[in-house]
C-alpha cells in the first residue's frame, strides 16, 4: 500500500500571528513554524493503516526551506520518505496553483493508493486543497473524515460535518481529509529522530515538476487580500447584578439580541 | 513559557530538545498544578517518557539508551523541571538508579536488565539515605549478609523518592564494617520482605512520594551485586556527582518558570497608574532573578561539557548544584514578591515554587556538604 500524506508547516498556534505588511500574506517568520496538528494527525492515520498491514507513507510538503522541519517530524513519528517542493517562485501561490504542485509533485513518485490530507490547515487554509486535488488526479475524494477504515480495495470515513454523519465508502485510490476528532497523534521518539536522519528527501523545483512559473506565485493568484486588520479587542461584557432577579435580567438580554 | 536560546551540538539534539518541550507543554505543564495538589504522582507521564525514549538519554545505546552527552541531557531535564518539577526530579533520580548497573554492572548483568530501565517503561529509585545516615551515608545500619550465594538484607531506608512506584531500586547496604563495608544492590521492588511505607507530608513537591523502604528478611540472587562487595559507597558517591548536576538543570528550570511567571504578572499588573514592571524597584528585582537563572544555567552547562569531554566534574558539579539550587530558592521568593499579596496565594503557581525550591539544597547533598565537597577539592588542589 503506497500511502502519500500530504503535510504543511504552519505558524505555531501557541505564538502570535499575523500578516506582513508588504503584501498581507502570512508572516512566517515572525511566529515559531511546526507542523500542522491536523496534518500530525493524517501522518498518525498513514502510520496505522500501515501498521495494520504493509505498505509504504510518503509525505509531501511544499513550503520554504524551513519547512524542512515539519517534513523531518513527519519522518521522525515515522513516514518512510519525503517530498518537498520548494521554489521561492511559490510565494503567495493560491490553493489552484498549489494544488497543481502538489498534483505533480504526487506524480513524481509511484503512483499512490491513498492519499491522506489534512480538511483544512490552522494557517491562512481555504480548506480546498483535497477537493481540487480529487479532480486534477481523478480520485475519488472522502473529506472531513473521523474514522477510517481500508477493507481490500475499498476505503470507508465516517464524514462528521455539521449537518451531521455520512458514511462514506470508495474504491482505491482515493483521496482522504481528516477531521479534528480522526486520533490523537504519537509523539516522536529519540529513535525516531534518529532513523529520520537517514530517511530520503526528494527536493523539487516548479520548473521540475514541469510545472510553468507562470501558473503560480502571488502575481498569478485568482484571489488577492487587498486590506486586512486586526481582530478588535473583546469588548467588556455586559454585567447584570442579581436581586433575585437574575433569570429574568438574562432572558430580557437574549430577547434584545433577538435569541430567545 | 519564554523559550530558551541552546548552543546544542547538532540537529538531532535541537529536535529532541523540541519534542521535550512540546511534551512539557502539552502534557506536564495543564496537569502539574491539579497533581501536586492532590499528592498524585504522574506514573503515566513517566510512561510516556519512556515511549519517547527519554528514560536513558545519557547511557549507552547498546543497553537501550541514547546515547548523548550531559550537555543535551541536562537541558532537556531544565525543559521537564520548567514544566513540573516532580517530573524533572523524578528523571533525575531515575537516571541516577540506573547508573551502578550501567558503569559498574557486568555485561551480564547489563544484557539481563539494563535495555528495559533505560529503553522501557520502568522505573527505578535509588536508596542510599536512612533516618540516621542522612549527609554522613557511612554511618548506614541496613544490612546484606552473605548466605551461600545470596544476601539476606534487613533494615529500613529513609527519604526514597518514588518509594512504593518504582518497579526496582538501586540500594546501598551494609556488606562489612566501616566505609568500606557498604555495597551496591540492585533489587525489584516487588520482591517479597520490602515494603514501602506511606509518602512523607512534604511542604513541596507533593506529587512525588518520598517514603521509607523497610527490608524484613529480603532475599536476593548473589547476581543482583553491582560492583564489588564494599564498593558501595565509591559507586554512591561517584552517581552523586552526576546526579547532582541533574539537580542543578532542575533547578534551573524551577527558577525559570519563577521568572517568566514573574515577569508576565509585573507587565499586566498596574499600581500608582502604571504597570509595576516600569518601577526600578521591580526591574532590578526581576533583572537579579534573571542573572540567578542564567548562572545556574552556565553553571551546570560549564560542568556537563567538562563531564563529557571526559575532564574531572566533581567540583564543578557541587558549585553548579550549590549555585543553581540557592539561585532558585532566591529566585521563587522573589517571584512571590513581585506577586504581592496574590503570590502568596494558591490561585498562582509561584508559592508552590517557593515550597518546591526548598528541596533541592537539602537532597543529593545539602548545600553545606556541597561546600564541604568544594573545600575538600580546593585543599587536596
Ligand atoms: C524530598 C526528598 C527526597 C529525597 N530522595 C532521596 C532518595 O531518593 N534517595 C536517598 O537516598 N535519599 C533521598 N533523600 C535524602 C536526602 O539526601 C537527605 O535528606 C540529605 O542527604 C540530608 O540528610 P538528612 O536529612 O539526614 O539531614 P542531616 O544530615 O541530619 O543534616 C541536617 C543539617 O545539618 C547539616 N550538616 C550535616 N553534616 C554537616 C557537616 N559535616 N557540616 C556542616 N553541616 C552539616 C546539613 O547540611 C543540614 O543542614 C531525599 C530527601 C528529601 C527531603
Ligand atoms: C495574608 C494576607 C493578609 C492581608 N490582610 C490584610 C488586611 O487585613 N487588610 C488589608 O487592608 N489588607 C490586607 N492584605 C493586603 C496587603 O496589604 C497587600 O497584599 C499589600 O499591600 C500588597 O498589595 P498587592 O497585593 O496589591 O500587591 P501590589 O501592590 O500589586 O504589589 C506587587 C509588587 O509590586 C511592588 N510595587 C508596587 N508598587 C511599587 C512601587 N511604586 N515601586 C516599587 N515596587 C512596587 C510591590 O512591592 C510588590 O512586590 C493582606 C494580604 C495578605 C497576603
Amino acid at each position: 500500500m503506497n500511502i502519500v500524506v500530504l503535510v504543511k508547516q504552519v505558524p505555531d498556534t501557541y505564538s502570535e500571528r499575523k500578516l506582513s505588511d508588504a503584501d498581507s500574506t502570512l508572516d512566517r517568520d515572525s511566529a515559531d513554524a511546526v507542523l500542522d496538528e491536523i496534518n500530525e494527525k493524517a501522518v498518525e492515520q498513514a502510520l496505522q493503516i500501515k501498521e495494520a498491514g504493509e505498505g509504504e507513507v510518503t509525505v509531501v510538503c511544499v513550503g520554504p526551506d524551513r519547512a524542512t522541519d515539519a517534513i523531518r517530524k513527519a519522518l521522525s513519528m515515522g513516514a518512510d520518505k519525503a517530498v518537498h517542493v520548494c521554489d521561492d517562485a511559490l510565494h503567495g501561490s493560491d490553493v489552484l496553483a498549489t494544488a497543481k504542485v502538489i498534483a505533480a509533485a504526487i506524480g513524481k513518485g509511484d503512483a499512490p493508493d491513498l492519499v491522506l490530507a489534512g480538511n483544512e490547515a490552522t494557517d491562512g487554509g481555504g480548506g480546498a486543497i483535497p477537493a481540487i486535488l480529487s479532480e486534477l488526479l481523478g480520485l475519488p475524494q472522502l473529506t472531513h473524515a473521523r474514522e477510517v477504515s481500508i477493507e481490500g480495495q475499498t476505503v470507508k470515513a465516517t464524514r462528521e460535518t455539521d449537518e451531521g454523519l455520512t458514511y462514506l465508502e470508495a474504491n482505491l485510490p482515493a483521496i482522504v481529509s481528516v477531521a479534528e476528532k480522526i486520533n490523537e497523534p504519537r509523539y516522536p521518539s529519540f529513535k525516531g529522530i534518529m532513523a529520520a536522519k537517514k530517511k530520503p528527501v526528494d527536493t523539487f523545483t516548479v520548473a521540475d515538476l514541469g510545472v510553468d512559473a507562470g501558473e503560480v506565485g502571488l502575481g498569478n493568484a485568482w484571489s488577492a487580500v487587498t486590506e486586512a486588520a486586526p481582530k478588535p479587542p473583546r469588548a467588556a461584557g455586559q454585567k447584570a447584578e442579581d436581586e433575585g432577579d437574575g433569570g429574568t435580567k438574562i432572558a430580557e438580554y437574549l430577547v434584545t439580541q433577538k435569541l430567545i | 513559557m519564554v523559550p530558551v536560546e541552546r548552543l546544542l551540538p547538532n540537529r538531532e539534539a535541537a529536535d529532541l530538545l523540541k519534542l521535550v518541550t512540546e511534551i512539557a507543554r502539552e502534557e506536564l505543564a495543564p496537569i502539574s498544578a491539579e497533581y501536586e495538589a492532590a499528592e498524585r504522582f504522574p506514573r503515566e507521564q513517566f510512561r510516556l517518557l519512556g515511549r519517547s525514549g527519554l528514560l536513558g538519554l545519557p547511557y549507552q545505546e547498546r543497553w537501550g539508551g541514547a546515547g548523548l552527552g550531559y550537555e543535551v541531557y541536562l537541558a532537556c531535564l531544565e525543559e521537564l523541571a520548567a514544566a513540573w518539577m516532580t517530573v524533572g526530579v523524578g528523571l533525575s533520580v531515575h537516571t541516577m538508579s540506573c547508573y551502578a548497573l550501567a558503569e559498574y554492572g557486568t555485561d551480564a548483568q547489563r544484557d539481563r536488565w539494563l535495555p528495559d530501565m533505560l529503553g522501557g517503561e520502568l522505573l527505578g529509585g535509588y536508596a542510599l539515605s536512612e533516618t540516621n545516615a542522612g549527609s554522613d551515608p557511612a554511618s548506614m545500619s541496613t544490612r546484606a549478609d552473605a548466605e551461600g550465594a545470596r544476601y539476606r538484607i534487613n533494615g529500613t531506608k529513609a527519604w526514597i523518592t518514588h518509594g512504593g512506584v518504582a518497579d526496582y531500586y538501586k540500594l546501598m547496604a551494609r556488606t562489612g564494617e566501616g566505609s568500606h563495608g557498604i555495597s551496591c544492590f540492585l533489587v525489584d521492588a516487588g520482591i517479597p520482605g520490602l515494603e514501602a511505607t506511606p509518602p512523607e507530608k512534604k511542604m513541596g513537591l507533593t506529587g512525588s512520594p518520598t517514603t521509607q523502604l523497610v527490608f524484613s528478611n529480603v532475599e536476593v540472587e548473589g547476581d543482583r551485586l553491582l560492583g564489588e562487595e564494599g564498593q558501595g559507597l565509591p559507586i554512591a558517591l561517584s552517581a552523586l556527582d552526576s546526579g547532582r548536576l541533574g539537580i542543578a538543570a532542575c533547578a534551573v528550570g524551577l527558577a525559570r518558570a519563577a521568572l517568566d511567571e514573574a515577569v508576565a504578572y509585573a507587565k499586566g499588573r498596574s499600581q500608582f497608574g502604571r504597570p509595576i514592571a516600569d518601577f526600578q524597584g521591580i526591574e532590578f528585582l526581576l533583572a537579579d532573578m534573571a542573572a540567578g537563572v542564567e548562572t545556574g544555567r552556565a553553571m551546570y552547562v560549564d560542568a556537563a561539557r567538562r563531564r563529557d569531554a571526559g575532564l574531572a566534574f566533581a567540583k564543578q558539579a557541587s558549585i553548579a548544584k550549590l549555585v543553581a539550587t540557592d539561585a532558585a530558592m532566591k529566585v521563587t521568593t522573589d517571584a512571590v514578591q513581585v506577586f504581592g499579596g496574590a503570590g502568596y496565594t494558591r490561585d498562582f503557581p509561584v508559592e508552590r515554587y517557593l515550597r518546591e525550591a526548598k528541596v533541592p539544597q537539602i537532597f543529593e547533598g545539602t548545600n553545606q556538604i556541597q561546600r564541604m565537597v568544594i573545600a575538600r577539592h580546593l585543599k587536596s588542589s
